[in-house]
């Protein structure tokens, strides 16, 4: 469904993406993950049109992403949340989500008030939890709620494939335990690339990890083929790990 | 083709003063995100101080000294609780504008007032009236100066680490307030300076800022945000443009061309000649 | 329900029926002067309070449909070429002006000519995502350029004294009393209609999607929406209502001239916008009738100080309430409620 081909980003000379490839089938979960600087955010940045790579080609149903607005890849059906999360606090949440729901339709026809919740919206407050918060502004919510507004607002929009990045970021342990239930949902019948950091939450909920470093593909695989990978244990762990025997 | 020769230190004079006045512009802009509507009315404190001294050498420096103070008032008043608030500070300082234009109104009366150029400028090495030729060594000068000072002095080194950013800069013991205050004092005195050239070509009035602050802004536009390079060449630009488009058309077209221009360039490099380019999500 | 409607009503009342039996024709016409500036405070609230676009240059708009309507009103007197081309020395009516004859297509252009060139600029413009300050600087740039050009063509546009001496509309006594209260009244009744319609786009969804796209721009392009577009039909539209408030303006004020159209003027509307309340529509609306009032007043007893009040009106605003008159009621009333 998603396929990536040789991408390459450079940022004033230095190579952000450094040939990447890399191929999502529909209905897969997959998780990126990666040292910082690795090129996780970049590669979300290529695939929803806000970096344009150097070189390679980004193919998401057919549809070359590559040069397309941004706002035209979402029409695709991608989706994404962003690392620290951007909601419209002078907006309430009922109304965040509207606005997300309401993207397919003509302009013109958005002239008029909103009257009551559409199914779209409906749906996103129960999976997030925050029909209780439905009418609050935007602009009261928690660190962890907005991260949920957000996720809300991306189903919202009806995805086909949706890339989250970081998501639990900041969250406390049992908001991070409801965000993985979430996700555990939204995977059971959407495509979806989760970029994160927390090892603890990708064990429980990765099924298969792309590793990137230093702008490319380290490995590919189940979580406990990667987590034994020595190449992923060098990474992380900056040494050897016959050092590591050694000590 | 005479033509076309003889309109280039008339475009070049005016590129020069518009560089003047968007140096200060573009640092202000860049490193504060603040937009200095006054700045027209340093230029025009420059032109009259060069009025009542009457003495083109020892109003260059007066000048500078005038406006840059002004500057420093300015700021510190007023400009500094606005940071990062661009539009805000557009309105507010446009409200000064109108006060100091008054004033000047007051002082000096309402019609312009001449200032005698020396002996010594009048004249021409062929084409190149000695007056436009001073206008440009003025604005050479400016350029390298504010070169030298970003590049190799301690204080304008840091004030690039502010440009780029703030926050950094503060926490690595940067003393950010007084960075600025220097940025403002040095931007309006230039604006100072550019108001000296402006008395030898033309009659100086309360208004005088106002002529050249709408296109000095859109130097900065078109330069990129806090670029010398960029404002260098953007200036040239603008003013050659102007003048021929002024002789070649009429004058009454000529902003428009210019304007015209500035829109179809943006459609190349919409955000200025040269950019740093970040990833941040604004 | 009732309560909601009840400070529309009331003021619609007054200045509908009250203010025309009330006040003396001079002063109702001096009104119905400050509500055309009103027309163009509306336009700036949609643009930048909600949309967040500082435009400098709704005085170009307003001048656009000022030229259109006195155009028509020149070629109406009949008589031959208008007395400012005979002054100039034109000897035949230029292009340009004759099918200003119709006042179908006059008051077509003081409308449709300001859209098209919000459409044209924005669309350029935004597309590149060219915003904020710098888009604030080419508005304004827009407006000086305007006015030279209005000042340069003499011959067709009366040059830097612009166009006066309009005697009749549509074969009403310009001078009567009675045109001028009707003028008033129409003048009154599309303030209100456009305040309606205003209104009701800002409590739309795509109202929400201009907030959205103020504050956070390239947020909103990744739920699926083109900003430029939305800012385009905004933009448009508040130079839509400027154009028409301009066309208005000329047989109520007897006047239009390249002085009432440049830098200054369009930056004192905003400046009206500020001073009633950028993020309130009813705030942007009172404060260009205040200011107006205010400018009519103090110009009078002494003109210079006029500059130095509104200079320090405008720093003091910026400094201590920058949202104006509606934000500092705002806070009163939830004092109150708590």
């Amino acid at each position: 469904m998603l396929e990536l081909r040789d991408v390459r980003v450079v940022f004033d000379g230095f190579h952000a993406l450094d040939g990447v490839d890399l191929t999502v089938p529909e209905g897969e979960l997959r998780f990126l993950i990666g040292p910082n600087g690795a090129g996780k955010t970049t590669l979300i940045d290529v695939i929803t049109g806000l970096t344009r790579p150097a070189a390679g080609t980004v193919t998401f149903d057919g549809h070359d992403l590559v040069g397309r607005k941004e706002h035209r890849i979402v029409r695709l059906g991608v989706g994404r949340t962003f690392q620290t999360s951007v909601v419209f606090e002078e907006l309430s949440v009922v109304e965040n989500l509207d606005l997300a729901a309401c993207f397919r339709r003509p302009l013109w026809s958005l002239a008029r008030r909103r009257k009551g919740v559409s199914q779209a919206v409906e749906e996103a407050l129960t999976r997030t939890g925050l029909e209780e918060l439905a009418d609050r502004s935007a602009g009261v919510l928690s660190h962890g709620q907005r991260q949920w507004l957000e996720l809300g607002m991306l189903l919202a929009q009806r995805p086909r494939l949706l890339l989250l990045d970081e998501p639990v970021a900041g969250m406390s342990r049992e908001e991070r335990e409801r965000t993985g239930e979430l996700l555990t949902q939204i995977a059971a019948d959407h495509t979806v690339i989760v970029v994160e950091h927390d090892m603890e939450f990708l064990r429980r909920h990765a099924s298969k990890v792309t590793v990137l470093h230093e702008g490319k593909v380290l490995v590919e695989g189940s979580v406990e083929q990667v987590s034994a990978d020595p190449r992923v244990q060098e990474v992380y762990l900056g040494r050897k790990p016959s050092d590591a025997v050694g000590k | 083709m005479e033509a076309l020769v003889n309109q280039l230190p008339i475009g070049l004079s005016i590129g020069a003063v518009l560089l003047l006045v968007a140096l200060g512009l573009t640092f202000t802009f860049g490193q504060m995100g603040v937009i200095n509507m006054a700045h027209g009315e340093f230029i025009m404190a420059g032109a009259y101080t060069a009025f009542l001294l009457q003495d083109l050498l020892l109003a260059l420096p007066a000048a500078f000294l005038v406006a840059g103070l002004m500057g420093l008032i300015l700021e510190r008043a007023a400009i500094r609780h606005f940071y990062g608030r661009p539009l805000d500070t557009l309105l507010l300082t446009w409200g000064v504008s109108l006060v100091l234009q008054q004033l000047a109104r007051d002082l000096f009366g309402a019609p312009n007032v001449q200032v005698a150029a020396p002996p010594w400028l009048t004249g021409a090495i062929g084409i190149l009236p000695y007056n436009r030729l001073f206008i440009l060594a003025l604005a050479v000068a400016g350029v390298v100066a504010v070169w030298a000072y970003l590049g190799h002095t301690r204080q304008g080194r840091r004030t690039q680490a502010v440009v780029q950013n703030r926050q950094l800069a503060a926490t690595s013991g940067i003393d950010t307030g007084r960075v600025d205050m220097l940025t403002f004092f040095i931007g309006s005195g230039l604006a100072g300076v550019a108001g000296v050239a402006l008395t030898l070509i033309g009659p100086v009035g309360p208004a005088l800022g106002t002529y050249y602050i709408v296109d000095a802004f859109l130097v900065v536009v078109a330069g990129g945000l806090g670029q010398l390079r960029g404002a260098v060449l953007a200036a040239a630009g603008l003013g050659l443009l102007n003048s021929y488009a002024e002789f070649w058309s009429d004058a009454s077209l000529a902003k428009v061309i210019v304007f015209a221009a500035v829109i179809a360039f943006l459609q190349v490099r919409p955000q200025g000649m040269f950019v740093l380019r970040s990833r941040a999500l604004t | 329900m009732i309560r909601k409607h009840l400070p529309f009503a009331t003021i619609a009342v007054l200045a509908l029926v009250a203010a025309p039996l009330l006040l003396e024709p001079f002063r109702l016409s001096l009104l119905a002067k400050y509500l055309c500036y009103a027309i163009v405070a509306l336009g700036i609230g949609l643009a930048w309070g909600q949309g967040g676009m500082l435009t400098l240059g709704q005085g170009v708009f307003f001048g656009l449909g000022g030229y259109s309507m006195a155009m028509y009103l020149k070629l109406a007197e009949g008589g031959g070429l208008p007395d400012f081309m005979v002054w100039s020395g034109v000897e035949e009516l230029p292009a340009l002006w004759t099918p200003f004859a119709n006042p179908v297509f006059a008051l077509g252009m003081a409308v449709l000519g300001p859209v098209a060139i919000a459409v044209v600029l924005g669309t350029l413009v935004f597309r590149q995502r060219v915003r904020g300050a710098y888009f604030a600087i080419l508005t304004q740039a827009l407006a000086a350029a305007m006015v030279i050009l209005l000042v340069g063509q003499q011959g067709l546009t009366g040059g830097t004294n612009g166009m006066t001496n309009f005697f009749d509309l549509f074969g009403a006594d310009l001078a009567a009393d009675s045109t001028q209260r009707g003028l008033y009244l129409v003048v009154a009744g599309v303030l209100g209609v456009l305040y309606l319609a205003t209104r009701q786009l800002v409590n739309s969804r795509f109202g929400r999607l201009l907030v959205a796209v103020r504050d956070g721009e390239d947020r909103v392009r990744f739920l699926g929406y083109n900003p430029a577009t939305v800012k385009t039909v905004t933009f448009a539209a508040s130079a839509g209502m400027a154009g028409l408030a301009g066309a208005l303006f000329v047989p109520v004020v007897g006047i239009i001239s390249p002085a009432l159209l440049g830098v200054v003027p369009s930056l004192e509307l905003v400046v009206a916008v500020a001073v009633g309340g950028r993020h309130a529509l009813a705030g942007a609306v009172l404060g260009a009738v205040l200011m107006g009032y205010a400018k009519t007043a103090f110009s009078e007893q002494f003109a210079d100080g006029w500059l130095y009040l509104q200079g320090a009106l405008f720093i003091l605003v910026m400094t201590l309430a920058p949202k104006g008159i509606a934000g500092i009621l705002g806070r009163w009333r939830s004092a109150r409620a708590t």
